[in-house]
């Protein structure tokens, strides 16, 4: 362990490492959603993951988000073990019946000021689900939904680049209001 | 010892199912087939209704023969396999809730799918519309003094997928866990009926995100089979690329995150670096980092150009570099091993009767790998070795993902070498009749099973089994009498699909 641990001491980290002209803009990217959560939130911003029937593809990525490319807990971004914890729902899949209820009663735990982010196509309006015997629909069709990012499933970057127009949303809503 | 065969000869063959076949038997043959599933001389492999039938594939234990049985039954009634064979238990229990035909003798009768929430009963089948009876959920009990219950989920706490954990403990010792699923259901198999392919392919490749491919695959090879379909000779290779792509990304990432379960953070950021380094690969050669609606009935669509075969070689020559360093570590971190070394073991018997795939069933005995055991090709012509071990515990898990990583680096080594040259599809031609066909294609979870008829063009029906089904009954067993703190190792090392089970 010492040996990993002293290699990791001289190689560069991975975040900086990123090749491709995409890796450039998930780094501009993800320097700009720390900034407007630190306006926000003070750098804080506490998200909790609820999978409301999805295939798990959107979960995938998301974890892909804590990993050392895009680390997003370097700007204050943390995925929380509890609704109570959290400022933001980050919500998946199609909303299936048996777990409509199940997402209701996580929405009402989460304190006010909340934001709920729906993740993924399905999540929209329950993509290729839709119309099925056992799904609800969309997010929206359960509770208000302040921000959708398409994909199937976003990419991380998506999904970071999503974070930041709902953080700009939120920092208009708190002038007006 | 009676062989398939003999079952085979006594049923009323059906024309147009292939590659394996399929009978119709009547309920004294339908009897004896559960009677040797009892016995252990036979393997389940699934089990499904339709709306006035029931179907189970089986499979003898050399993985030599493979055969579906049905039984007509007009009555809804069929006599029940799992109350001799408790693999069928669950998927009995599912055939209910979805198409209304009861299993007599089945020892346990509650709901499987049916959170009594879908405003309809027996969706599939004869509907009736309006709720379930409404009955609480019992739970089995688990009675002594002292004992307390802890409930988990739906909602876990994790960044997972959702079911309901309910616990029943003795201070920190796990004495019962029962686990209830269904959350996730969807209704994709009655989503598929009268799906054209490619609609049904898509939906496929939805069922279970972190092996897109391999349902992908799985459904693809059943409707060729059924078709009488040869997909081109690139597009067979690159099908196993895809599939060995998938199985990489999912055993590093999950090798990471046993060890995170274990508060060893540091194999799992390395390990998630690694994931994504596949991801990244994957997304520049095929267009999509999970590499989803890529392998279609008939072929693939998109191709691997110089640059992408470039971009993989470069992924898998850098963690053939960096892997050993952290196998090191995980064989050399003590206090890790001692969480992960005696924890959650299953039983090689237990294995057996469920027929359990995948790294589950080869960490504890079992040495099925469809890859190997069926030789789809291009496997029967790539040289894998499929690691077995006999320890059962979550160390021995994790030791079958590594070796499964390293032989996974020498496969898709050979495949880029060998890749032939030519067409991505062949055409899928008129076919009005009914015709019936039948994939296993291994996954990173284990086997995956579809089934499916084809009628003008269209689904008449599919069902999908995951792996998971003959996996999650045993990950129950496996908890007992570890402490409540050791369950997310045990249950990291499973790594069952909620998504693939509930459908």
């Amino acid at each position: 362990m010492r040996k990993l641990l002293f290699d990791s001491l001289f190689r560069r980290p991975f975040t900086e490492q990123a090749p491709s002209a995409d890796g450039a803009a998930v780094i501009e990217l993800a320097t700009m959603v720390g900034r407007a959560a630190r306006r926000r939130l003070g750098r804080s911003l506490s998200i909790r993951e609820v999978d409301a029937g999805s295939c798990n593809g959107c979960e995938l990525e998301i974890h892909a988000l804590n990993n050392a490319y895009y680390d997003v807990e370097r700007f204050g971004l943390r995925f929380v073990a509890s609704p109570r914890h959290a400022d933001v729902l980050m919500v998946t899949g199609p909303v299936t019946k048996n777990m409509r209820e199940a997402l209701e009663r996580t929405y009402h735990a989460t304190p006010n000021p909340k934001w709920v982010v729906a993740i993924g196509d399905c999540a929209r309006d329950g993509g290729c689900f839709a119309g099925s015997y056992a799904v609800v629909g969309g997010v929206s069709d359960v509770i208000p939904v302040d921000l959708h990012i398409a994909g199937c499933p976003p990419n991380p970057t998506d999904m970071l680049q999503g974070l930041l127009a709902l953080l700009e949303r939120v920092d208009i809503n708190a002038v007006t209001t | 010892m009676a062989a398939l065969i003999d079952l085979m000869l006594k049923g009323h063959k059906v024309q147009q199912h292939g590659p394996w076949p399929r009978v119709v038997v009547d309920a004294q043959q339908w009897e004896f087939a559960a009677g040797e599933l009892q016995q252990g001389r036979w393997g389940l492999l699934g089990l499904w209704g339709e709306p006035s039938t029931v179907h189970m594939a089986i499979m003898d234990p050399f993985a030599t023969e493979i055969l579906v049985v049905s039984l007509d039954c007009p009555d809804r009634r069929y006599p029940s396999v799992g109350r001799h064979h408790p693999p069928a238990l669950r998927l009995e229990r599912a055939v209910n809730d979805l198409f209304g035909l009861s299993a007599q003798g089945l020892p346990d009768t509650r709901p499987w799918l049916d959170h009594d929430r879908w405003g309809v009963r027996f969706p599939s089948g004869d509907r009736i519309n309006g709720p379930s009876q409404a009955m609480p959920y019992r739970f089995l009990p688990a009675e002594g003094s002292g004992l307390h219950q802890i409930a988990v989920g739906p909602v876990h706490a994790g960044i997972i997928e959702p079911g309901h954990f309910r616990f029943t403990a003795s201070g920190e010792t796990v004495v019962r866990l029962e686990q209830r699923l269904g959350y996730t259901h969807k209704g994709v198999e009655q989503l598929m009926i009268g799906a054209s392919l490619e609609r049904a392919v898509q939906l496929a490749g939805r069922v279970s995100g972190d092996s897109t491919v391999a349902y992908a695959y799985a459904f693809s090879k059943a409707a060729e089979a059924a078709l009488e379909l040869g997909a081109p000779d690139r597009a067979v290779w690159l099908r196993a690329l895809l599939a060995e792509l998938e199985r990489l990304a999912n055993h590093l990432g999950d090798i990471g995150a046993i060890c995170n379960d274990a508060s060893f953070a540091l194999m799992h950021a390395h390990c998630s670096v690694l994931r994504e380094s596949v991801l990244r690969a994957s997304g520049s050669a095929f267009g999509h980092r999970l590499m989803r609606d890529i392998i279609v009935p008939g072929g693939v669509i998109g191709d691997l150009d110089d640059a992408g075969t470039e971009i993989i070689q470069a992924m898998a020559d850098n963690i053939r570099l960096r892997f050993p360093a952290l196998v090191e570590l995980y064989d050399n971190t003590a206090s890790l091993q001692d969480r992960t070394v005696d924890t959650g073991v299953l039983k090689p018997a237990l294995t057996r009767q469920y027929a359990a795939g995948g790294y589950i069933g080869r960490a504890s005995g079992r040495s099925f790998d469809a890859r190997r055991a069926l030789a789809y090709p291009p496997y029967d012509s790539l040289s894998f070795e499929v690691p077995v071990l006999s320890e059962g515990d979550v160390n021995a898990r994790v030791w079958i993902r590594i070796r499964e990583v390293e032989q996974g680096l020498s496969l898709i080594d050979q495949i880029l070498n060998r890749l032939p040259e030519g067409r991505l599809m062949t055409p899928a031609g008129d076919r009005s009749e009914a015709r019936e066909g039948m994939a296993i294609v291994e996954g990173f979870r284990g086997d995956v099973l579809v089934w499916l008829r084809l009628r003008d063009g269209r689904i008449e029906r599919c069902h999908m089994r995951d792996p998971s089904w003959f996996q999650w009954p045993l990950l129950e067993a496996v908890v007992e009498n570890n402490i409540v703190a050791d369950f997310p190792l045990c249950n990291k090392s499973f790594n069952c699909s909620y998504s693939g089970h509930d459908l």
